[in-house]
């Protein structure tokens, strides 16, 4: 395939992408439900699919979750009364965003765990390093590459 | 021996963590239910066969029962069918049927063709109680006690070994 037969096949893909239908196609009346609506169905699992929101699945049960996310938000129940009422009835596996609980709070205590010990070890290997250099009497401290 | 200590750790931690997931490949992807140990979500629903008379949850307090969720699209559905009308024939433990999101003309045939093993089918034509009891694939089975409490909870096609081991058993032992 020369250059030029290849960047027109790559501009008709990109076009053919962007042409293909968006699986979400709910409006909100109000610009700012409909942000709302539009970050909590990112934040809530597709059950079926696992690893989807249910605002990128095109199965039936994401579209049954969006509606009741739509309906909900439209009642004027707030964003963490609806992940509430996900929760209680699929469990805390369909928010993508653990909350923070017994079970889970060793998972938002790693990072800074591991951060810490990574840090200890590598105050401990500096440390002795300077102590075997201090103690070397080959040690120049102008060339430190001797 | 003190060099060897941090890589064994670390080796004994990686197997801890992969033994781990071993154990649980056979239940990877089925997610555990909030619900039990929680009263059922009550609910009134038209009933499939019978227009006249709506199917209400609470017509059943007072006896162990089991609700089946199912559809004519479902194919694990028509797998365990079997199972279900030999539970009824045997009189085991009585089950509703929850038709969620189905074709209410293909749900009759269904039943005609295959035998009917519920006591009632409840119509869920928009998924709103299958959302209640969190309902994310069918089939999914419920057991629910006389106080209206959820037991267990089953994902996928019943076998009759399961049937009888988690419903029949769990019901008879109470």
């Amino acid at each position: 395939m020369n250059a030029r037969a290849f960047t027109l096949a790559l501009v008709t893909s990109c076009l053919y992408a962007a042409a293909l239908p968006a699986i979400d196609t709910t409006e909100l009346p109000d610009p700012v439900l409909q942000e709302r609506y539009e970050t909590l169905t990112h934040e809530l699992r597709c059950m079926q699919c696992q690893n989807q929101s249910i605002a990128d699945s095109p199965v039936g049960l994401a579209a049954d979750l969006r509606r009741e996310v739509a309906d909900q938000l439209m009642a004027g129940k707030t964003d963490a009364e609806i992940r509430d009422y996900m929760a209680a009835r699929y469990g805390d596996f369909i928010l993508f965003r653990p909350r923070l609980s017994a079970r889970t709070a060793w998972l938002w205590a790693l990072p800074g765990v591991l951060l810490l010990a990574g840090g200890v070890i590598a105050w401990r290997i500096v440390r002795q390093r300077s102590r075997l250099a201090a103690n070397d009497p080959d040690f120049n401290a102008d060339d430190p590459e001797r | 021996m003190n060099r060897f200590l941090l890589p064994l750790a670390a080796f004994a931690l990686v197997a801890i963590v992969l033994g781990v997931g071993i154990r649980n490949v056979d239940t990877k992807g089925v997610v555990a239910s909030p619900l039990i140990g929680r009263a059922a979500p009550a609910f009134v629903l038209p009933n499939l066969l019978d227009p006249e008379a709506p199917f209400d949850s609470r017509s059943m307090a007072g006896r162990w029962y089991a609700l089946n969720v199912w559809g004519t699209w479902c194919v694990e559905c028509r797998v365990e069918h079997g199972t279900l009308v030999a539970a009824r024939q045997a009189g085991q433990l009585p089950i509703i049927g929850l038709n969620w999101k189905d074709d209410g003309a293909s749900a009759i045939a269904w039943l005609a063709q295959l035998g009917d093993p519920y006591e009632a089918t409840a119509v869920d034509a928009e998924g709103r109680v299958a959302i209640d009891f969190g309902v994310y694939g069918a089939p999914e089975t419920f057991l629910i006690d006389p106080q209206g409490v959820v037991v267990h909870k089953h994902i996928g096609p019943l076998s009759t070994e399961v049937w009888e081991r988690d419903f029949v058993a769990r019901a008879a032992a109470k």
